[in-house]
């Protein structure tokens, strides 16, 4: 990607996640009420989203030659510590240093 | 006033800053091991301030170029503001100029802060709500800033480092899981992406992941209604 391309990608996102933040604010001035399906999809939309997110960050993982064995082994651990501690940046931060580690040297 | 705003947003904002702080450094960090400038992670997270969509931003702007894809991207992965929105239609009003940023500077945090917490009578709930926003912004972006800048002192192999936004959703997962005894919404949406995964490939799943998932809510929510007309 040139530079200029990743501008205009970057502007992409700008205008996506802008559009998400004021919208709401364009389509219901004061007063108006939204539909109850849009205030539906308020609820369930935040938990789908993280599910969809998960599998983008693996997507590539699958067809590689360890088909996703090191992602794998990498996740149950955070499942595990996550479980365990509890704490959000130390399982984030091990379960990246472990990942790191498995495909620096088990998984070249 | 601005002042005692400012002191009564403060605390609010600290135990947000130390998270904010070292997962922003981190995806500075990233970025400048993909060899960005510590430009790209600064301007990034002042205009795009959206914590999880920075991170998916780093692979699309190393994948092939698709502005298009990655507007719908954004608009999917962010959706969730819109709702955020709705429920601040309220709380937002008669903010004047703040309003804007306000709306801006809306990241979960924020949000968080903002919908729960009602500030003092004595102080102007619109000056309260702007320091925090405000507050959270200086950190995510110094954060951004001071991990890229670290990219150029510290070298090691960072092979693999880009499983950190992995570990993010997959935290962020579980967290959400054991927040909510409903897990329907959660599975619908590993579901989906993982049935489009396996029949559209890894480059085009998403488009089709988001409408079912969109469809398979239209028709939950269609039953949903009937049974509470009954």
């Amino acid at each position: 990607m040139t530079g200029m391309q990743s501008i205009i990608t970057i502007f992409a996102v700008i205008l996506g996640t802008m559009l998400t933040r004021f919208l709401p604010f364009f389509i219901f001035p004061e007063g108006k009420v939204p539909p109850k399906f849009i205030t539906y999809l308020g609820t369930v939309l935040p938990y789908a989203v993280i599910g969809l997110l998960v599998v983008y960050c693996v997507k590539d993982a699958l067809w590689t030659s360890f088909h996703g064995l090191p992602e794998l082994i990498a996740i149950l651990f955070i499942i595990v510590i996550h479980k365990w501690k509890k704490c959000t940046l130390l399982s984030i931060g091990a379960g990246t240093i472990l990942y790191m580690v498995l495909v620096q040297t088990c998984f070249r | 006033m601005k002042k005692k705003a400012f002191k009564a947003a403060l605390p609010h904002t600290l135990p947000i800053c130390i998270g904010f702080l070292f997962l922003g450094m981190s995806y500075g960090f990233l970025m400048r091991s993909k060899g960005f400038s510590f430009v790209y992670p600064m301007l990034m997270s002042l205009f795009i301030f959206a914590g999880s969509m920075e991170f998916v931003t780093v692979n699309l702007l190393l994948s092939a170029f698709n502005p298009l894809y990655a507007f719908f991207l954004a608009l999917m992965v962010n959706a969730r503001h819109l709702f955020y929105g709705i429920s601040m239609l309220e709380k937002y009003k008669n903010t004047g100029w703040k309003k804007i940023y306000l709306i801006f500077g809306m990241c979960d945090e924020s949000f968080s802060i903002n919908c729960t917490v009602t500030p003092p009578k004595d102080i102007d709930k619109g000056w309260f709500m702007f320091f925090v926003t405000l507050l959270n912004q200086i950190y995510w972006v110094t954060g951004a800033t001071l991990g890229a800048l670290l990219g150029y002192v510290i070298h090691f192999d960072t092979t693999g480092i880009e499983f950190i936004m992995t570990a993010l959703f997959v935290v962020m997962f579980i967290n959400q899981w054991e927040e909510h005894k409903e897990h329907g919404p959660a599975l619908i949406g590993l579901g989906c992406s993982l049935v489009c995964l396996l029949l559209f490939g890894a480059d085009r799943f998403i488009l089709p992941a988001m409408a079912l998932i969109i469809l398979c809510f239209t028709f939950n929510g269609s039953k949903l209604r009937k049974e509470t007309e009954k």
